[in-house]
């Protein structure tokens, strides 16, 4: 296969997007847009990170977000020490209502990463064998040099971009853009999540244990979201500066 | 040119169509109603994967005595306030501490019958130091004592051939239910006692459910009566998914 696509790619010049790098593009497009959405309205509803295992209002955050009126928690009563000594854990009641959309936000949520992982596996499988990751999205040794790379970071500071092929002809920057995306941010978002799952981690320990512990894994959660948003960014105004009608066509119907 | 006997598009088809055969008959007559609500068929599809492809009875990890955090104590908090139909019965029981409550369990158990805090606490304890997940986003690592749901329902003669589901219903006026897999698990507990002392008020009192591989909201507070049931009982507007929200929460 991947014999193939090389030989296609001298014959009849530079390769348009496959037809499933297109489906599985827009789909995971759709999800993430659906994901990052649910996702700030669940970190709504209790917009504090931590580090470990545990964390709640009753304990110190390690990061809050003033993103919803749970931000400013207070109004806690009948409190109670659960043990004799003056630090210890203490019980307490909540007074008061919270912003809590979770009723629908988890589900569209969990529904959405279920429309990530499905694409998200067909697309890696599919990416291996047909020798996609190999010849489009993997740097080469020979471009790898410390030059090249320089002369691309100025170039794109300058914003002197080259024009689309609408085809995967990428340049060096874009291809180390892309491994970061495939091979590091969504398997960690996918890692973590699972990783906030009891009945996941109940079958597989390894995972809580790997990120450090609950919050560690959802604080993590948080940041990978992060960098995924401002790839986001960046690719959309790529696009656009590329040449947004040849990309939207390129992508859209392969040619 | 050779005719390819399996090209990669019917291998996935294939693939997905065996999945899909794996998980519809095994499950299809147990699910929970969506009533056309595709989040919820998001949960189901979720729920069947769950039951699937994980190990059925595997333990959630167990802490240590000095990894216990502060706990809050949300949704009811005090069941005799007066807000709820239950609230005076409640009430009552509490100024008695707790002596008269009574734990009837009933529905396709071998001879049903009631309980009192004491005859659960001459039954076997089991005590775990577990991490509760609310949905919110917070945790807290909290100690239970209490008797395994399997020794209540062996006490009551045992679960009949045709139970599917226990549902569970509570002093604040809420009606829940969880699979076999999750009222047989070891770790799937009737809670008296928290942090080495009986269980307060806010935390549940005098009895409530632990459902260690689930959210916290499935771990009911305030429980007076089980019921073993053969087909799903989504609670009505007392239960999850009339109010909006999953009925499986393993996620």
């Amino acid at each position: 296969m991947a014999e193939v696509l090389r030989q296609t790619e001298r014959e009849a010049g530079p390769a348009a997007h496959a037809r499933w790098v297109r489906i599985s593009h827009w789909i995971v497009a759709a999800s993430l847009v659906t994901l990052a959405v649910t996702g700030v309205l669940i970190l709504m509803v209790h917009p504090r990170l931590y580090w470990g295992e545990a964390g709640n209002d009753l304990t110190p955050a390690f990061l809050e977000l003033p993103i919803s009126r749970n931000y400013k928690h207070g109004g806690w009563e009948n409190r109670i020490s659960f043990f004799q000594d003056s630090s210890s854990p203490v019980s307490a009641s909540r007074t008061f209502d919270i912003f809590n959309q979770n009723g629908w936000g988890r589900s569209l949520h969990f529904l959405a990463a279920w429309l990530l992982v499905i694409p998200g596996v067909v697309y890696l499988v599919a990416g291996i064998s047909s020798g996609h990751f190999r010849f489009h999205i993997w740097p080469r040794a020979a471009e790898l040099t410390p030059r090249r790379f320089r002369q691309e970071v100025v170039d794109h500071l300058h914003l002197r971009i080259r024009p689309a092929t609408g085809g995967p002809q990428y340049g060096l920057l874009q291809k180390c853009a892309y491994c970061m995306v495939v091979f590091v941010a969504f398997p960690l978002s996918i890692l973590t999540g699972l990783t906030m799952s009891p009945a996941v981690t109940a079958a597989f320990p390894f995972l809580l244990s790997g990120f450090g512990g609950y919050q560690s894994a959802r604080t993590m959660h948080f940041f990978a979201f992060t960098a995924l948003v401002l790839f986001v960014i960046a690719h959309v105004a790529m696009v656009v500066l590329s040449g947004f009608a040849r990309q939207m066509r390129g992508m859209i119907f392969g040619k | 040119m050779k005719t390819q006997l399996i090209t990669r598009r019917r291998a996935l088809i294939a693939g997905a169509a065996g999945i899909g055969g794996l998980l519809v008959p095994r499950y299809w007559k147990d699910l929970p109603p969506t009533y056309g609500n595709i989040l919820r068929m998001g949960d189901t599809l979720t729920y069947a994967a769950h039951r699937t492809l994980l190990p059925g009875q595997s333990l959630v990890r167990e802490y240590s005595r000095s990894d216990i955090t502060s706990f809050p104590a949300t949704g009811t908090t005090s069941p005799g306030d007066g807000k709820q139909p239950l609230s005076e019965q409640y009430r009552q029981l509490q100024s008695g501490t707790f002596a008269d409550w009574r734990l009837s369990v009933e529905g396709l158990v071998g001879s049903p019958g009631s309980f009192t805090l004491a005859d659960l606490k001459r039954m076997p304890a089991r005590t775990q130091i577990t991490r509760h997940t609310c949905e919110e986003g917070w945790t807290a690592i909290g100690g239970w004592a209490g008797v395994p749901l399997s020794l209540v329902l062996g006490a009551a003669g045992g679960i009949l051939p045709n139970a599917r589901f226990v549902v569970f219903y509570s002093f604040d006026d809420w009606i829940d239910s969880i699979d076999l897999l999750d009222a047989l698990h070891p770790q799937t507990i009737l809670a008296y006692g928290m942090n080495g002392r009986d269980l307060p008020i806010p935390h549940g009192a005098p009895v409530r459910l632990r459902v260690e591989r689930q959210m916290g909201y499935k771990s009911m507070k305030y429980i007076h009566r089980i019921v073993v049931k053969d087909e799903f009982d989504d609670g009505g507007e007392k239960g999850n998914i009339q109010n909006g929200w999953a009925w499986y929460t393993g996620i």
